[in-house]
């Protein structure tokens, strides 16, 4: 009986972060727009969106290989699992243990290959720059992320997400130099990741800027459908991994009962939409970056955590 | 069992001598590969019997009188053979079909089973006699074989910077066993083990293996010979060479550091891992420059080899403080990727292979599109790609996270030096990780995908069946290993027990074949778990989404934002795609610049691009080097062309110098 309402509140969590991740991406794109004196569209529309595009046959490019047609599942699938790895309402969920941070990592990592790849393959040249920029980005925000979850593993003595959490919440962890380090990294490597303003526009098609959207570019109907999904997704993933780190306050633990899962659920629910709103916020404030100043935004981070792992490993109480 | 392994070398003789019979009959390749690939089938069989079994030893009346030669089997032996045995194996299957391509058998034939024998015997030596022989063996027999193509450019000079590397490796080696051995000549293993030199020789002979070892091995700043020899040697001797014989200089690193040594101090650790971080980066760095598959392949093998050792230097750094957990956990990490890295470079050794025979070209700008021509080879590439690019969940990835976790477990450490390297090179391997990421996506996305750039890449056609079966195998082989890391880990206990004194926690007995590396609060990864939530979501998605939603599709011209360009050659390159990384990181690392020179408005000259590269290492210190010996010779020249009065005086003069010194010294 308790594995199955494990397996129930387990499944209850994929499918949580599945149904919410449109929605936190309708309430960006809506701050957004309030703050440009814009009504903007519905708090719904990327549901609609979704909708539609699924409902519109692929329109593929005819010299497209079999890679372009399976990469947009495997994105989507890599990236679903990849968040419902991340604790959200409760930690210490049935299938948590099967990857760590560092597994989180790659996970998004196979899918950014296979995105790259993708964009590669019919051979156009916004596919080619979007790849270019993409894999470039990458090489700074990835050893980066791996640095960031070095400072937190090295603080909570684990790379598991849960035992991070539960950590945070009830060990005296108190305010560390390290942690507010990889706090900030973290914060541009969710910008970096994400292809949000001041790195990439997600709302942009001027072709000089892009670089997520040059490499989706030749997509179209259900196979857009799933890329969106995975962005809307990955949104979702970082902004509930810096809440489940640095704000673990409101997390159930996986026995709890269903009143400390609607505590946890609620508390989630408040954490993401903070998350939503200071993101546009913080997009509306800042103008894109050129390209080739990108480096110093994203090698920042990578520099930052890395003062905060070589701070843990001198000094314990860092 | 040892002596299959000694049947195994007679065996892989006599094919020798086979091969320089046959090498012009049709049925000589299938002789003598096929004869290699049982002959390697069963020493995989034997090195994993050797793991779990005794150690065996034997003594034969051969080689130098009243010494004779020494052999011994035990697990770490057992372990390379087994390396060793996979890797043979794949290649001599893939040579099975790639030979029918080899203008000049004759020049391959012979010494591909011969190269085989030398790093079997290095495996088994348990003296120095027997371990120089077969070293240099190895070295010799390869060198032949990267001489295979001698006329065509630029392979000679490769031929020479092998030749003249693998004798300095040689060297060093040789003043490494006149270290240990010690005035009273105790060549045999044993003897060694039993001298425990001073802590002056011990550190001699650890510098002297680490060059002799690392340079055979492709550690920075003696890598020079790999991508140069890499891409001249024939494809599947590539392969051995890359996958298999740097595996062996590690193994001969290991045997001497960790085994007759006994370890290393703590500052002899922090170079260790110092050279492995500096070997990672900068080999991944000219990886994404290069845009010859081959030479690309091969600096990436430089760039596997610094995890390796960042991996051993964490091992050597935990034991030399005595905790010997940590260091079973980094060294069998080491092992692990070790393993790996014979599996995914021999894999994309053999696919860069059949496309150099399908294109007669293995230069990426030139390729292209090979996806649909080359289905098989493509997948099994991809494969390839996606495991040396550490993603779930290939193996790869499974090494590299038992790294990262070895990194993370920061004991006290008293030494300062270690306390700032430790953390320095988990930053160094997640940055190579990444760069190597955007290396393969270059690598695969440039050569195999987009529209093909060339008549040739247009007209290729699918490999051999045996090369399909080599490359498939492997292909599957590293996903295997990559979703039941528990076994190759378990597979090591033994190993690491005898090298470092502890092992790694039984995997295999974990629920759900989780791989926990120390407990389960502190990191598990079930890769077997993932690959099917991964797989069932991605399945049922589209499942879903084909019901529900629209399963129609329609092909049409590319849209590329309405300015489809018609031309080919307008596609992204290698060069354009890693334009950006040079940029961030190659100014660095390479100094390297574009310069632009654009003509006036009005000015009918054509506008330059002019882009180049100082490679630190050939540039700032091979090439003073050699232009210092040759300088030298120039000067020394007039030697040559002296009276027999003069060479009689010059005789005469060394004679009194050392009787003088000899009398200065008593």
């Amino acid at each position: 009986m308790a594995v199955i309402a494990q397996f129930l509140v387990q499944g209850a969590q994929m499918l949580l972060v599945l149904a919410l991740a449109p929605l936190l991406t309708g309430l960006v794109r809506k701050v957004k727009a309030r703050l440009q004196r814009r009504i903007g569209p519905p708090l719904l529309q990327p549901y609609r969106d979704l909708r539609r595009l699924m409902a519109k046959d692929v329109v593929l490019a005819e010299n497209a290989s079999w890679l372009f047609r399976v990469a947009p599942y495997v994105i989507f699938a890599s990236t679903w699992v990849a968040a419902a790895l991340i604790p959200t309402f409760a930690a210490g969920l049935m299938f948590s243990w099967s990857g760590d941070l560092i597994v989180i990592a790659g996970l998004l990592g196979s899918a950014r290959f296979v995105q790259a790849l993708a964009a590669l393959d019919v051979g156009t040249s916004f596919g080619g720059i979007g790849a270019s920029r993409e894999v470039m980005i990458a090489s700074l925000a990835e050893p980066a992320m791996i640095l960031i979850v070095f400072s937190v593993a090295l603080i909570a003595g684990s790379t598991q997400l849960s035992v991070v959490a539960e950590h945070m919440l009830n060990a005296q962890v108190g305010l560390r130099v390290s942690l507010a380090l990889a706090l900030v990294a973290l914060v541009i490597v969710a910008m970096a990741e994400n292809a949000r303003i001041p790195v990439d526009n997600p709302a942009t098609h001027l072709e000089l800027t892009m670089v997520h959207e040059a490499m989706v570019l030749e997509y179209s109907g259900r196979h857009l459908a799933m890329i969106e999904l995975g962005v809307a997704l990955k949104l979702l993933l970082y902004i509930s991994m810096i809440a489940c780190i640095f704000f673990p306050m409101g997390l159930a633990d996986s026995g709890a009962g269903p009143l400390a899962f609607l505590i946890g659920a609620a508390s989630y629910a408040v954490k993401l939409t903070a998350g939503g709103v200071m993101l546009g916020i913080f997009e509306m404030s800042i103008a894109k970056m050129r390209v080739f100043r990108l480096p110093n935004f994203v090698g920042a981070a990578l520099m930052l955590s890395l003062l905060g792992v070589l701070l843990l490993f001198v000094s314990r109480g860092m | 069992m040892m002596s299959l392994v000694l049947i195994c070398i007679i065996a892989l003789c006599l094919l020798a001598v086979l091969g320089a019979a046959l090498a012009h009959a049709p049925a000589g390749r299938f002789v003598v590969y096929g004869g290699c690939v049982l002959v390697s089938v069963v020493s995989f069989v034997t090195g994993l019997a050797a793991i779990s079994g005794p150690l065996v030893r034997m003594a034969l009346p051969l080689g130098i009188p009243w010494i004779g030669v020494h052999f011994r089997l035990d697990v770490l032996s057992g372990f390379f053979l087994l390396l060793l045995g996979i890797g043979a194996a794949g290649a001599s299957l893939f040579a099975i079909g790639y030979g029918a391509h080899e203008e000049e058998p004759q020049r391959v034939l012979p010494f591909y089973p011969l190269f085989l024998a030398g790093m079997h015997m290095v495996l088994i030596a348990d003296d120095a006699f027997v371990f120089l022989f077969s070293w240099e063996l190895m070295s010799l027999a390869s060198w032949a074989l990267v001489l295979a193509r001698h006329r065509k450019a630029g392979n000679a000079q490769a031929g020479f910077v092998y030749l003249v590397m693998a004798v300095f490796s040689g060297l060093a080696m040789l003043l490494a066993f006149g270290m240990l051995a010690g005035p009273d000549g105790g060549y045999a293993f044993d003897a060694m083990r039993m001298a425990h030199p001073g802590a002056g020789v011990a550190a001699l002979v650890f510098a002297l293996v680490l060059i002799g070892a690392g340079s055979k091995a492709g550690l920075v700043p003696l890598h020079v010979w790999l991508p140069l020899a890499h891409p001249a040697a024939p494809s599947h001797v590539s392969a051995l060479m890359s996958g298999v014989m740097t595996k062996i200089a590690l193994y001969g690193f290991i045997r001497l550091v960790f085994d007759i040594l006994g370890g290393a101090p703590w500052w002899a650790a922090a170079i260790v891992l110092a050279l492995g971080g500096i070997t990672a980066v900068l080999g991944v760095l000219h990886a994404l420059m290069e845009h010859d598959l081959k030479r690309l392949l091969a600096y990436s093998t430089v760039e596997n080899i610094g995890i390796v050792f960042v991996g051993l230097g964490l091992a050597l750094a935990f034991r030399a403080n005595g905790f010997a957990a940590g260091a079973a956990l980094a060294f069998t990490a080491a092992l692990f990727h070790a393993l790996n890295h014979t599996l995914f470079k021999s894999l994309l050794f053999f696919c860069t292979g059949a496309v150099l025979n399908a294109t007669g070209t293995s230069d990426m700008e030139r390729l292209g599109g090979l996806i649909k021509r080359m289905p098989v080879t493509s997948a099994a590439m991809l494969a390839g790609c996606a495991a040396i690019s550490a993603l779930p969940p290939m193996n790869g990835f499974a090494s590299e996270w038992l790294t990262f976790q070895a990194v993370l477990l920061r004991p006290e450490l008293p030494q300062w030096g270690l306390k700032l390297m430790i953390p320095v090179d988990g930053a160094l391997l997640a940055l190579a990780a990444a760069l190597a990421a955007a290396c393969f996506v270059r690598a695969f996305g440039i050569a195999f995908l987009g529209r093909s750039r060339s008549a040739a890449a247009t007209d290729a056609r699918e490999a051999d069946r045996w090369s399909i079966g080599a490359m498939a195998g492997f292909g599957a082989l590293c996903l295997l290993t990559g979703l039941f890391p528990g076994v190759v880990i378990d597979l090591l206990g033994p190993v690491s027990q005898t090298m470092v004194g502890a092992r790694m926690p039984h995997q295999m007995s974990d629920p759900w074949l989780t791989t926990v590396p120390v407990e389960a609060s502190r990191s598990s990864y079930n890769a077997l778990l993932l690959f099917a939530f991964v797989g069932a979501s991605g399945w049922l998605a589209a499942v879903i989404v084909k019901r529900f939603g629209s399963s129609g599709l329609r092909r049409s011209p590319a849209w590329d934002c309405g300015f489809p360009d018609p031309s080919p050659m307008t596609q992204y390159t290698g060069a354009s795609l890693s334009q950006p990384i040079k940029r961030v990181y190659g100014e660095l690392a390479f100094w390297a610049r574009d310069e632009v020179d654009m003509p006036a408005p009005g000015e009918m000259r054509a506008a330059r691009l002019t882009s180049s590269r100082y490679d630190p290492i050939w540039d700032g210190v091979y090439a003073p080097i050699g232009f210092l010996i040759g300088a030298a010779a120039n000067v020394l020249n007039v030697l040559q062309f002296l009276t027999i009065r003069r060479y009689l005086g010059f005789v005469f003069v060394a004679l009194i110098v050392l009787l003088v010194l000899l009398a200065l010294w008593q």
